[in-house]
């Protein structure tokens, strides 16, 4: 289990990005965390995966405390961490990275059927490096099988289905579920995505640095839909109509 | 025929410096062509129907090696070892590659001190590469040993391509060298294609110099030039490189290098069109390694110091 405390995050200029945020994902479970641009998800995944040091609040992950861990530490207790901006590396190729992931060398069928889970033909792109010459599209995939590579307790996915064509998101969803229902995995899922959406057990919103609602999703997706949602910001228009003009 | 290390030499450091820039495991391939250079004197030689070596009969130091154009895939092995200190040595190795052969030639230079004094090899390597041929030139440089005398390597290369000659080259520089100038120079006739990968790590006080000079004088010619070095501690790098187009040609370089504590690296691509459909690109990047690449390596379980190694191992490899 994932467990969050009053977690708060600051910019060096002093602006406060997370001002408080709780949060659990319980042991197998799928939360799909939302909200507007510039409202902390993603600086929630980066303090979770320890990417971003937290200026408050404390992090807890089966009953250990992650809190003052760094990101190897965090990763060795069981955090698996997707980017949502991937890196470049020259030199290093897909199968670099993938073995990495996997701490060992893995063999052709092995490297087939991780690549193949992200849509990629193994003998396309596992010698390639992930660099210019790959597309974002491309750089992304290879960054989600990386994650899902990992032997991990929760996996944690910021926006994944950005820069990804429909075939390959198909697939993606394809994916979450397996880990989901055949692998009893945790995940936690920053996304705007409806059809992610739909996949969560529980969704979090949170809109500039706080949750908002946090419920099963049959609770709150109605509410997101319906624009019940409100943003506590100055502007107080519901959370869906901000998204649209934002 | 056997052609085992351990028969060719009894000086065990040249069997160790031999696997390193041969990349070999004690063992040459039984069909290859050899001349193990070790000391300034020649160890052990080997010519085989294909390639003939010769020793250079004009009173300069080296070989002449003439590939008969019914090469096709062999393999000729030229390695030099130094294994002591106070050696000084210029040698001269001419590469005539017959039309239409194709050969992979690894050469390289090993040099190890355990003294105070300092040794230095200077390798002055010609290719003149036939209509139509196809070279694979593979070279490695490494200093080993204890030591406080520096390991200089200075090696030459000239390529001279006929018509639709190729020629590739790989060269390295992987640690334990003091000081190195390697200048490489190519002359490239029509359709001809030259394709130069540098791969360059100093440490400590190491110096390193890299100077290409390539004339595409031929239509529909090409090189690319790729340079990828690592600078650690307080070592310093330079590149050079001038690509004349003279003629409807493409001509490419890249210097990529990673700045690793306080090291220094200068870079100065250079580019002459003297042709309008002459097509030269540079391109030269300098810096740290990027927080964000350690970090992704982070979340993969390595510490921090594993990640820069990593990222450096595979900057420096071959892709």
């Amino acid at each position: 289990m994932l467990k969050v405390e009053n977690l708060k995050f600051s910019v060096p200029d002093g602006k406060e990005i997370l001002k408080g945020v709780d949060l659990v994902v319980d042991d197998g479970e799928t939360v799909v965390i939302t909200g507007p641009n510039g409202s902390g998800k993603t600086t929630l995944a980066k303090a979770i995966a320890g990417v971003e040091k937290a200026t408050e609040g404390r992090i807890f992950l089966n009953d250990i405390e992650l809190t003052d861990m760094d990101v190897t530490e965090r990763a060795k207790n069981g955090i698996a961490y997707g980017f949502q901006q991937p890196v470049r590396f020259k030199g290093i190729t897909a199968r670099n990275l993938v073995e990495l992931a996997a701490q060992r060398e893995l063999t052709e069928s092995e490297l087939c059927n991780i690549l193949g889970m992200v849509g990629l033909c193994t003998k396309d792109y596992i010698d390639r490096e992930i660099n210019t010459a790959l597309s974002g599209g491309e750089i992304k995939r290879i960054e989600i099988a990386t994650v899902f590579t990992r032997e991990a307790e929760i996996y944690i996915f910021d926006e994944p289905e950005a820069g990804i064509d429909l075939w390959s998101f198909n697939n993606l969803i394809e994916v979450f579920q397996e880990l989901k229902e055949e692998k009893k995995r945790s995940i936690l899922i920053i996304s705007h995505q409806e059809r992610i959406l739909e996949i969560a057990d529980k969704i979090a919103v949170i809109d500039e640095g706080r949750i908002t609602g946090f419920g099963p999703r049959e609770e709150i997706l109605p509410k997101l839909y319906q624009s019940d949602i409100h943003c506590p910001g100055e502007c107080d228009l519901p959370y869906s109509v901000k998204e649209v003009l934002q | 025929m056997s052609q085992e290390i351990a028969k060719l030499t009894d000086n065990e450091i040249t069997r160790e410096l031999l696997n390193i820039v041969s990349d070999i495991d004690g063992e040459l391939p039984a069909d290859a062509a050899y001349n193990i250079r070790e000391d300034s004197g020649c160890a052990a030689r080997h010519s085989t129907d294909n390639i003939a070596i010769v020793g250079k009969t004009d009173g300069l130091s080296g070989l002449d090696i003439f590939v008969k154009s019914t090469t096709q895939g062999d393999r000729v092995f030229i390695p030099a070892c130094i294994t002591k200190s106070n050696i000084d040595e210029l040698v001269y190795n001419d590469f005539h590659i017959e039309e239409g052969a194709d050969v992979t030639i690894v050469a390289g230079c090993g040099i190890h001190t355990d003294e105070d004094e300092s040794s230095k090899h200077s390798g002055i390597h010609r290719f003149f590469v036939g209509k139509n041929a196809k070279v694979i030139y593979l070279e490695k440089h490494i200093g080993i040993g204890l030591g406080e005398g520096k390991r200089i390597i200075d090696p030459v290369t000239y390529v001279e391509l006929e018509e639709g000659a190729y020629l590739e080259m790989e060269t390295s520089q992987i640690g334990g060298v003091d000081q190195s100038v390697r200048k490489t120079e190519g002359q490239l006739g029509e359709n001809a294609k030259l394709i130069v990968k540098e791969h360059i790590l100093t440490e400590g006080d190491q110096l390193a110099t890299t100077d290409f000079k390539v004339d595409v004088n031929g239509e529909g010619a090409g090189v690319d030039l790729i340079s990828r070095s690592v600078a650690k501690d307080t070592s310093h790098q330079e590149f050079r490189s001038v690509i004349v187009g003279n003629q409807r040609c493409t001509g490419h370089s890249a210097c990529d290098a990673i700045i690793v504590g306080d090291g220094t690296v200068y870079a100065a691509p250079e580019l002459e069109a003297n042709h309008p459909d002459a097509m030269l690109i540079h391109e030269a990047a300098i810096g740290k390694i990027a927080g964000e690449q350690i970090v992704k390596l982070q979340t993969l379980g390595l510490t921090e110091e594993e990640a820069e190694e990593k990222i450096i191992a595979g900057f420096l490899s071959d892709h």
